[in-house]
């Protein structure tokens, strides 16, 4: 069944014109999606939009069949969702720890399991638990940041350009947690610039352009499409 | 040796003092400043506020002290800061909320605390009156004459019983901030949210809680700063207005938004103002004989009269904004 389902999504920042225009888009339990397109198609919005941060003009988002647009982001969190901003997404002048817990505020119940499990999946943070996260490095941050994410257990994970300004070592290493994530049962839904190396590791690839769907298709078959690798992918 | 007891007295007692409750006044305004991005300027008010309901709460209850000996005022305080605390929820709730709702700018909050200052100020006069009050119309305010082992130590250190609890509660206050701020969740929320707002706000953290707990604890520390102070001194309606300036100057010299900072710049601003118009011609005195001829010595030579003491905290906020714009601890540009 479908985890996350975008229909006729008309959405924008604030009263101004719509930047997505009837964006369809569906998601289904277990799956990696990756949203690729030129600069300013709108992937940063549409993962926005399906967060509640931008103005919905009309069109519908569900998660497990439910609407989640009148949700504020705590509720969404609540459901189940979770997502990692492009930029500014660690909590600087706190510790790695703290930034771990404030991922986990809406639980009550002991984190030790979860923190753990963020520690197995990104080692390095673990010997920086108590040092700032503003002093690390920017992959140790997207460590971070992705770790806050998931501390609260999501069944949605979404990620806005997680591999932006890191060397192509770092890059790999970042996908590859993502898969392992991925594996572990959290549907992964992510922006990349990266867009090859993002369709490689994608079970559904959505090309946008101006707003509106381009190409949808597995992340396979988009790679090999000649039209996409023409007018996107760059030959 | 008198000269020194004399600047003990003078300089050390009284300076703690005042920067105690500058220091507790300043935590609040950086804590709001920290998590809702404004200067509230009603902060003094609710000070002035919570002294009149531990005032009148002892005018009530004028035995309640005596039963365990300590002043009937301090014994009142938990009670006027619960008092305080939910008056800066309901405050908030009813001026501050829907303008943040509407995503005003900065100024339109400030400007409107201001207009809850005067709102404030309109109400105690209203139910308190203009005239000066004394917590110790029913019993007596205990002072300690301490002597020195000295054979030349004539003066004596004096030190009252409020000076003595407001030590300790802002004591107390410190130690219990940083416990909240550093081991309890909403506590390391509020930093979560005075870091990084929008980011606190896609984990999950409930902002309109831990604004609450913010007013709770900025509305709870206000008032025990001002019944404190009230305690040691008189009780004026227009306290809040004397205590305002050097709150926020003690706020932007330790950093604003930074809690340690407000703490060190309260005592900043509270020892730089005791000595500023502490009479140096003290030290002086003893060396009279021996000082040049064309020396004449002055029988005050204070660096600024008592009357203008506010001005040292304005002199502190320019040469802080000039050397150091962020504050000692690096806090938040404004």
């Amino acid at each position: 069944m479908s985890l996350v389902n975008v229909s006729n999504l008309v959405a924008g920042y604030g009263n101004n014109a719509p930047i997505l225009q009837n964006v369809d888009m569906t998601l289904q339990q277990g799956q990696i999606g990756v949203i690729v397109g030129p600069n300013g198609a709108g992937k940063s919005t549409l993962l926005k939009s399906i967060f509640g941060l931008l103005n919905i003009h009309s069109g519908e988002i569900t998660h497990n069949d439910k609407s989640i647009i009148h949700l504020r982001a705590d509720q969404l969190v609540q459901q189940g969702l979770a997502f990692v901003p492009q930029e500014f997404n660690v909590f600087e002048s706190m510790s790695v720890e703290e930034n771990l817990e404030m991922g986990a505020f809406i639980r009550s119940d002991d984190l030790s399991d979860s923190i753990d499990k963020v520690y197995g999946y990104f080692p390095p943070l673990k010997e920086k638990r108590n040092q700032p996260a503003g002093e690390l490095s920017g992959g140790q941050r997207q460590m971070v940041a992705m770790g806050r994410a998931l501390m609260s257990n999501p069944s949605l994970l979404l990620l806005d350009e997680p591999t932006a300004g890191l060397s192509p070592l770092f890059m790999e290493k970042i996908f590859e947690r993502i898969i392992a994530v991925n594996k572990s049962g959290v549907t992964v839904l992510m922006v990349e610039q990266h867009a090859r190396q993002a369709l490689a590791i994608a079970d559904m690839g959505f090309v946008l352009v101006t707003g509106q769907n381009a190409f949808t298709d597995t992340g396979q078959a988009l790679l090999q499409d000649d039209d996409v690798a023409r007018s996107f992918l760059g030959g | 040796m008198n000269e020194i007891i004399f600047f003990i007295n003078k300089v050390l007692i009284s300076g703690a003092a005042i920067g105690s409750v500058y220091a507790m006044g300043a935590i609040g305004v950086t804590l709001i400043f920290g998590i809702l991005r404004f200067a509230h300027f009603a902060h003094g008010d609710m000070m002035t506020l919570g002294a009149f309901f531990a005032f009148a709460l002892t005018v009530m209850f004028p035995q309640a002290g005596q039963a365990i000996g300590l002043p009937t005022g301090f014994v009142m305080l938990p009670v006027a800061m619960l008092l305080t605390a939910i008056i800066a929820v309901l405050l908030d709730k009813t001026f501050y909320l829907p303008l943040r709702n509407n995503n005003v700018s900065p100024v339109v909050m400030v400007m409107a605390s201001i207009g809850v200052t005067l709102m404030l100020q309109g109400l105690i006069r209203l139910f308190g009156g203009i005239e000066a009050r004394y917590f110790f119309f029913a019993e007596r305010k205990d002072i300690f004459r301490i002597a020195l082992p000295f054979e030349d130590a004539s003066r004596k250190i004096v030190i009252t019983e409020p000076q003595i609890l407001l030590f300790l509660f802002t004591l107390f206050s410190v130690f219990a901030i940083h416990y909240i701020l550093n081991k309890t969740k909403f506590g390391k929320a509020m930093r979560a949210v005075s870091d990084n707002p929008d980011l606190a706000r896609v984990s999950g953290i409930n902002i309109q809680k831990v604004t609450i707990v913010t007013w709770l604890i900025a509305g709870s520390l206000a008032a025990a700063a001002g019944t404190l102070l009230s305690l040691d001194v008189s009780l004026k309606p227009d306290l809040s207005f004397n205590l305002l300036l050097p709150i926020f100057a003690a706020a932007i010299v330790g950093g604003v938004g930074h809690p340690y900072g407000a703490i060190v710049g309260g005592y900043v601003v509270g020892f730089a103002e005791t000595l500023s118009i502490f009479n140096w011609a003290i030290f002086l005195r003893p060396f009279r004989d021996s000082l040049p001829e064309w020396f004449e010595l002055s029988s005050n030579l204070a660096l600024v009269p008592t009357e203008y003491k506010i001005t040292v905290p304005f002199f502190i906020l320019v040469v802080i904004l000039i050397w150091r714009p962020t504050g000692l601890f690096k806090g938040k540009v404004i």
